[in-house]
């Protein structure tokens, strides 16, 4: 299929399609709302429902209901709806049902505002609803890799039975970019007749499945912590993904940015070469598991003397930065968090501030 | 090689689809292309605006504060935004509904009555596609008869208005060919 010039949001729907969704429950919310207008038009063509509830915590629980039936069942939403079905998120993990969350991020706490922001990392990375849980997390830097991302959100959402976000901005949701749908990405669907609640007709069997998110007893809640455990570190050595730019230089620098803020960096890292100076940048595409290993070997590069992390946020990520690369070297941070996105010229600045 | 084109009017004036139509026409050539629409509080009320980048290479950040070029569809578009306008670039004025000019120098001022264009051939909703494809005649960023394809297939479910479009399309070039 050639190119086709789409807005993020619109992608996203796109690839939900293509990778065999076809149940999408979301409630209204700006910066992503185009995903529901486009889906409500889409899914019915493609035999899908699309369902509007009442609020983000109604959809959080439609969502644990489908996909406790075995189905492909994506939501979208952005911060203040995705702190509502935080709750839901945990009990879908706890039940070990796959299900797709995205969360065009907007600027926060509270209400915020609608521009572009990576203030939800630490909800996203860390756990916005309650107990030992952990989303498999991706952030597209545009939109082939939000139709990409989304496509495979699926596969891996199956693979580990638990919720998988993806975790986008304002910009990538409104920005149109030229994409395709790679055919590829769709997988089958597992088979889930072991544990969904799919209908014993259905599954032509006699025993009964219970997805469940109590437990009682206290051996069993420590053995069910210890299966989801058991998948994140599986998550940790699988599913690592991250981009290196200009690392094959000797950089003096390493900036550790992802999403929108590592598209203005890459610009600022393509400015000061011109200038005569080498600045590379390690850009998780997953940040749940993060890419510890990558960054404590592309930090610990003779000639680096500190590394930095560049976020639209107060400083979340830096965090985590400062865990992987473990002492080596300085870890420094710039963020900026109200809809402003940092210029290329700003990122220069403190770049030659650390020099 | 990159090019950045704002877009600014009020909305209704079909600023987002301008910029659309002249993304899909580069990225029809083989160029990156980003369109970046404003979706901010300003939209209610204040000016509308939307940025393509065009390159040929893959697109760093798509926030673009000093664009190559200006397309000012009114008045306070033309104000608010053409000081940050590259020297060298084109600003497109829109002398329908703005009596005033840039001020700049070290720009080249492309004057296009856009709306009245647009109600000679028939409707003033046309007066996007005037001002894009005079801007388009002008800068050479895009082949035209590509171009002129691409808002073919944009109002390809409403085939009643393309003729229309057309005209106002031919008129727009001509209005950039005279200048």
């Amino acid at each position: 299929m050639a190119k086709v010039l789409m807005k993020g949001n619109e992608a996203i729907g796109e690839a939900a399609i293509r990778a065999g969704c076809k149940n999408y429950f979301a409630y209204p919310i700006t910066p992503q709302s185009e995903v529901a207008e486009y889906l409500v038009k889409r899914l019915p063509e493609e035999g899908g429902v699309f369902v509007q509830g009442e609020s983000e915590v109604a959809v959080g629980y439609m969502i644990f209901g489908a996909a406790g039936c075995g189905e492909r069942v994506m939501t979208t939403s952005s911060s203040p709806g995705v702190s509502l079905m935080s709750e839901a998120i945990s009990y879908i993990a706890a039940a070990q049902c796959p299900a797709v969350f995205v969360n065009i991020v907007r600027g926060g706490p509270g209400l915020g505002g609608i521009l572009p922001s990576q203030g939800d990392y630490f909800q996203a990375t860390k756990g916005g609803g309650h107990g030992d849980y952990r989303l498999l997390v991706m952030a597209p830097d545009g939109v082939q890799e939000a139709v990409e991302m989304t496509m495979k959100a699926f596969t891996l959402a199956e693979k580990y039975r638990n919720p998988v976000m993806i975790l986008g901005d304002g910009l990538i949701g409104q920005m149109m970019e030229p994409c395709e749908f790679p055919d590829d990405l769709k997988t089958e669907a597992t088979n889930k007749d072991d544990w969904a609640t799919n209908g014993m007709d259905y599954r032509k069997s006699d025993k009964r499945n219970l997805v469940k998110s109590l437990f009682l007893d206290p051996t069993e809640l420590n053995n069910n912590n210890l299966i989801l455990k058991a998948k994140y570190d599986k998550m940790r050595k699988e599913e690592v993904r991250y981009e290196e730019y200009n690392t094959q230089t000797d950089y003096q620098v390493l900036i550790v940015s992802y999403g929108t803020m590592s598209r203005v960096c890459r610009t600022s890292i393509d400015l000061l070469k011109k200038d005569g100076i080498e600045v590379a940048m390690l850009r998780p595409q997953t940040l749940f598991p993060f890419p510890e290993e990558a960054i404590y070997n592309a930090a610990t590069k003779e000639n680096c003397k500190s590394v930095i992390s560049i976020e639209m946020s107060m400083g979340q990520m830096v965090e985590d930065v400062e865990r992987s690369v473990k002492g080596q070297r300085e870890v420094e941070f710039y963020g900026e968090c109200g809809g402003d996105i940092p210029s290329p010229e700003k990122i220069i600045e403190i770049i030659k501030g650390l020099l | 090689m990159q090019t950045e084109i704002k877009f600014a009017g009020f909305g209704g004036q079909g600023i987002l689809l301008s910029a659309k139509l002249i993304a899909y026409a580069a990225m029809k050539q083989g160029s990156f292309v980003a369109w970046v629409p404003s979706y901010g509080p300003e939209m209610r009320g204040g000016t509308a605006y939307c940025t393509v980048v065009i390159s040929d290479k893959l697109i760093g950040s798509p926030i673009i504060k000093n664009p190559t070029h200006l397309v000012a569809m009114n008045r306070p578009s033309l104000e608010k935004f053409a000081p940050d306008v590259k020297k060298n670039g084109i600003i497109l004025i829109n002398s329908s509904l703005i009596p005033v000019r840039s001020e700049r120098e070290d720009i080249t001022e492309l004057i296009v009555p856009a709306n009245d264009t647009a109600i000679q051939v028939g409707s003033v909703k046309a007066a996007n596609i005037v001002a894009l494809s005079a801007f388009a005649a002008k800068s050479e960023l895009v082949d035209m008869e590509i171009l002129k394809k691409c808002i073919k297939e944009e109002f390809a479910a409403k085939p009643k208005i393309i003729p229309l479009n057309m005209k106002a399309f031919d008129e727009g070039v001509a209005i950039a060919r005279q200048s």
